[in-house]
């Protein structure tokens, strides 16, 4: 470490690890719902998506679909972003 | 009865054969009778960490297909009692170790032994997954990297769902071990500390062993890390295998160590 970068941390504004920990902490939120999401929501997804885009113009990430445990009860989430 | 320990990680190079070297020989130091089991078929290299590549005469594939009892796929260790290594087959089918034949195998072992230390290979497929399947326990190395992290997750996934006790409804007890641990990057704030890792991940800590110049060279002279006592990362090896054995240890080698002004200067 050098003369410089000895005081570097006071104005660097994030430190890298604390970026790294952001972002595991999401994707593995994200990968660990996946994983214990019923097989059969890959395909639900899309053909949620080919009904919905009979109507309206949607690309396949504008929809998300999700199952979230809430207690002793499962919600299913569907999110679709619509165009203007 | 045996307990059967994994050593696992998903990624690769993380530390999971110098860790299941230095914890069979822990175990078996501390007085247990303890075998250390390659489940890396076609790139065996516990053998050269545990100094006894030149002693290999038969392999776990061969035990699995009736070409050498067990007795004699057995390697005892030269300078530890209680410890005995089954090396893995160089073949290079992959799929050579069964799942019926890895049961055989385990089964026997469980009646001499107490227990037993399956080395993983890296990845998620049918290597890892039979070394952790019959898995009790489990030791997750990880590094303070991101890629190793979100592996290691994964792996945890894996044990929760595919192992066998999982699919009796069972917990597989995890074990979070913290591998090539630089606590002055650390204090940089350039790598991921401790408390971060066990946040993100959410599983008991067994350890942290630092980043050690002692661990290449214990592998140059094939001798389990644990051995050099005088060494960071053996003591930390050491105090792992206490923690897995019921001790309450301290961790040590967390902090970065104090370094004159000029060396913090000038770097070092
Ligand atoms: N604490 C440590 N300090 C320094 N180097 C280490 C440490 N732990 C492991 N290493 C080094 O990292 C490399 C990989 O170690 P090791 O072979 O144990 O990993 P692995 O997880 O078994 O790899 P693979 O996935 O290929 O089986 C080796 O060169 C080893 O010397
Ligand atoms: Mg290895």
């Amino acid at each position: 470490m050098g003369l410089f970068s000895y005081f570097k941390n006071e104005d660097d504004p994030k430190l890298s690890a604390q970026i790294a920990k952001e972002r595991l902490q999401i994707v593995v939120a994200h990968e660990r719902k996946q994983r214990t999401a019923p097989e059969y929501l890959p395909a639900l997804q899309r053909e949620l998506l080919a009904v919905i885009a009979k109507y309206v113009q949607i690309e396949e990430d504008d929809i998300q679909v999700q199952i979230d445990q809430q207690g002793n009860l499962s919600v299913l989430e569907l999110n679709v972003t619509l165009p203007h | 009865m045996a307990k059967i320990i994994v050593v696992t990680s998903g990624k690769g190079g993380v530390g999971k054969t110098t860790t299941s070297a230095a914890v069979a020989t822990g175990l078996a130091v501390a007085g247990h009778k303890t075998a250390v089991l390659d489940f890396d078929v076609g790139l065996r290299n516990l053998d050269l960490i545990m100094g006894c590549e030149r002693r290999v005469v038969y392999d776990f594939v061969n035990v699995i297909n009736g070409e050498a009892t067990l007795k004699q796929a057995l390697i005892k260790d030269k300078r530890t009692d209680n410890l005995y290594i089954l090396p893995a087959s160089q073949t290079r089918d992959k799929d050579a170790l069964s799942k019926e034949g890895v049961e055989r195998v385990l089964n026997e072992l469980s009646e001499l032994f107490d227990f037993i230390i399956c080395d993983s290979p890296a990845g998620i497929e049918h290597g890892a997954q039979m070394a952790l399947y019959f898995a009790d326990e489990a030791i997750v190395v990880t590094n303070p990297e991101v890629s190793s992290v979100r592996d290691s997750d994964r792996i945890i996934g894996i044990l929760q769902s595919k192992s066998r006790k999982a699919e009796r409804g069972e917990p597989v007890k995890e074990h979070l071990l913290l591998t090539r641990y630089n606590p002055s990057r650390v204090a940089q704030g350039e790598m991921l500390s401790v408390q971060d890792v066990e946040e993100i991940l959410a599983i008991d800590l067994l350890g942290v062993i630092p980043e050690s110049q002692s661990v290449l060279k214990a592998s140059n002279q094939g001798v389990p890390v644990i051995l050099d006592d005088e060494s960071d990362a053996g003591m930390a090896y050491s105090d792992a295998v206490a923690r897995l054995l019921g001790e309450n240890r301290p961790h040590r080698f967390l902090e970065a160590q104090k370094k004159g002004f000029l060396k913090r200067v000038f770097g070092g």
